[in-house]
């Protein structure tokens, strides 16, 4: 499928000068993001590295106890080969804290505090730093809902947003991200031997082949069914990004006025820069 | 005549007109002293592109102090520059201006407001309703904004009306990143080059760069010649000052050797649109 395969020459110099004219027409030099040992805050780092000089982005590693420990050290090599700051702020004590008082919480409830932990600590270390902070969600989770709404999902600016997983893979060894990051299995590293693949139920290329027709080409159902894609795949995911999309969008406000913030009283994020 | 003309790559500031104005003023001034004739500016260059509430904020009459001052500075360099205009009965154009020698030569508005995927003018816009050519110190000219210049219709009526130059403003979105060169650019670029080689006409485009909300404008300003060939492009995301310079001589070799507007036969085409248009009305 050709429309998955970026022209990644193109795709850097976008995505590169996205981030230093996004961030310093606000008036700052300096980024801040999580950096979790996974192929795609990876990539983000050494596009604000290229963009802003390594020495103004700080990479952060926020590990709860039972993360592979295997995630903090490729976290350590991608900060090291893209030379960027980095720092290791556990959140073991934070989680622990609250789930003290709620010992039965299941794995969902726990990843989700986990990832909202993680956010509080980067947007501190925004004001800390006077350092927007990065978000690392990829097309793919984004149209999927496979992130935490305030959590993961919560940045000032994402580069990699509108770029699917594959691109992401195909990016990311453009750039010089370390191999053993790229090749690994993508995984939310909430629990042991935990991978995305495995979550979903389906592998991220049969998934973005899907994505990329459906969502970028508009393809109707009959159209997938005839390209080969199993109706019932087509189905759920189609499923899963409608009932996802809450978390794409601001919070819903109730109507009363003539001028509603986002309905009727519209500006761009850039108005003034 | 030949004449130099500058395609003044600018990054405006989203809803800043002060501060547009001193990027326009400085490039006007970088233009003078290398000795060009004229500068042409990008659609919305006092304003940015993405405005949509901003509208009424930024719009300008033509005798707001702005336009005047600009006016004024066409007395040593004339030039085109796209800005949100403002009507007496407040309707609010996407409009652009041809000045020289301390007047409006023409005043365009566009047309065609694209209100799809990820454009939304005709929300905010009013549309313009004429294609009109005018004469210029350097020849007969032609304005086209930006998704004016994807109807056929426009660049052919100018053509019809005389224009051998059609300048086009620009904030055109980057977009496309499969191919070997950018989607946006490389559909740009057939189109300019077509239109050019059909008409018989000179191009000078003029986009600009720098981003929105995310957005990017992906520059590469061009001049293309009447036989549809690039002769200067400017750089791809980056800011530049392409200069131009317009050969008078290649117009009329190319109109000796491919005669095509010549020979174009508008009563046949008036004639058929005005029997489609009879049937439509039924």
């Amino acid at each position: 499928m050709t429309g998955l395969i970026a022209n990644t020459d193109l795709l850097r110099k976008l995505l590169v000068g996205f981030v230093r004219d996004e961030v310093r027409k606000v008036g700052v030099s300096k980024v801040v993001l999580g950096l979790s040992g996974g192929i795609d805050s990876a990539l983000v780092a050494f596009i604000a590295a290229e963009a802003l000089g390594p020495e103004n982005v700080h990479a952060i590693c926020m590990p709860y106890k039972s993360s592979n420990p295997e995630s903090e050290a490729h976290a350590r090599l991608v900060a090291a080969s893209c030379g960027v700051n980095f720092s290791v702020v556990p959140i073991t004590a934070m989680v622990d804290a609250y789930f003290g008082m709620f010992p039965d919480a299941d794995n969902m409830r726990r990843g989700n505090k986990m990832a909202r932990e993680r956010m509080t600590v980067l947007f501190d270390h925004s004001a800390l730093l006077r350092a927007l902070v990065l978000g690392t969600s990829n097309k793919t989770e984004l149209l999927l809902g496979y992130g935490t709404l305030y959590g993961d999902m919560a940045s000032a600016l994402n580069p990699i947003g509108d770029i699917y997983k594959t691109q992401v893979w195909q990016l990311s060894a453009a750039m010089g991200v370390p191999k053993e990051v790229i090749e690994k299995q993508p995984s939310a590293d909430l629990w042991a031997g935990q991978t995305d693949e495995e979550e979903l139920g389906f592998s991220y290329r049969q998934v973005d082949e899907l994505l990329y027709r459906m969502v970028d080409e508009r393809l109707t159902k009959p159209e997938l069914a005839a390209e080969g894609f199993d109706r019932e795949f087509v189905e759920s995911i189609y499923a899963k990004i409608q009932n996802s999309h809450f978390k794409r969008r601001l919070p819903v406000i109730a109507k009363v006025s003539n001028r509603t913030i986002d309905r009727d009283f519209r500006y761009a994020r850039d108005w003034g820069k | 005549m030949n004449f130099t003309a500058v395609l003044a790559q600018i990054k405006p500031k989203l809803g800043c007109v002060a501060d547009n104005l001193s990027i326009v003023e400085g490039e006007i001034a970088k233009a003078r002293e290398a000795g060009a004739d004229l500068i042409i500016f990008p659609e919305l260059a006092l304003s940015g592109y993405f405005l949509k509430d901003l509208v009424p904020e930024v719009a300008l009459r033509v005798d707001s102090p702005e336009i005047s001052r600009l006016i004024e500075l066409s007395r040593g360099i004339s030039i085109v520059i796209g800005f949100v205009e403002e009507t007496d009965d407040y309707h609010f154009f996407n409009s652009a201006l041809y000045l020289e020698d301390g007047a409006i030569r023409h005043l365009h508005r566009k047309v065609y407001l694209p209100t799809y995927g990820l454009f939304d003018e005709q929300r905010y816009l009013a549309k313009g309703e004429a294609f009109r050519a005018f004469d210029t110190k350097f020849g007969r000219f032609g304005i086209l904004i930006c998704e004016d210049m994807w109807h056929l219709s426009a660049s052919y009526i100018l053509a019809m009306d005389g224009a051998t130059t059609l300048i086009c403003l620009s904030s055109s979105p980057a977009r496309g990143i499969e191919g070997d060169s950018l989607g946006s650019a490389s559909a740009w670029q057939k189109l300019v080059s077509t239109t050019a080689m059909f008409l018989n006409c000179r191009v000078l485009y003029s986009n600009r760069v720098g981003f929105e909300d995310g957005i990017n404008f992906w520059g590469g300003s061009e001049y293309i010649a009447p036989s549809g060939e690039s002769i200067v492009r400017g750089s791809l995301f980056e800011k530049d000052f392409v200069t131009a310079s317009v050969d008078e001589g290649a117009l009329r070799r190319e109109r000796i050797f491919s005669p095509m507007i010549r020979d174009e036969n508008m009563f046949v085409t008036m004639q058929e649109l005005e029997r489609i248009a009879q049937k439509r009305r039924r």
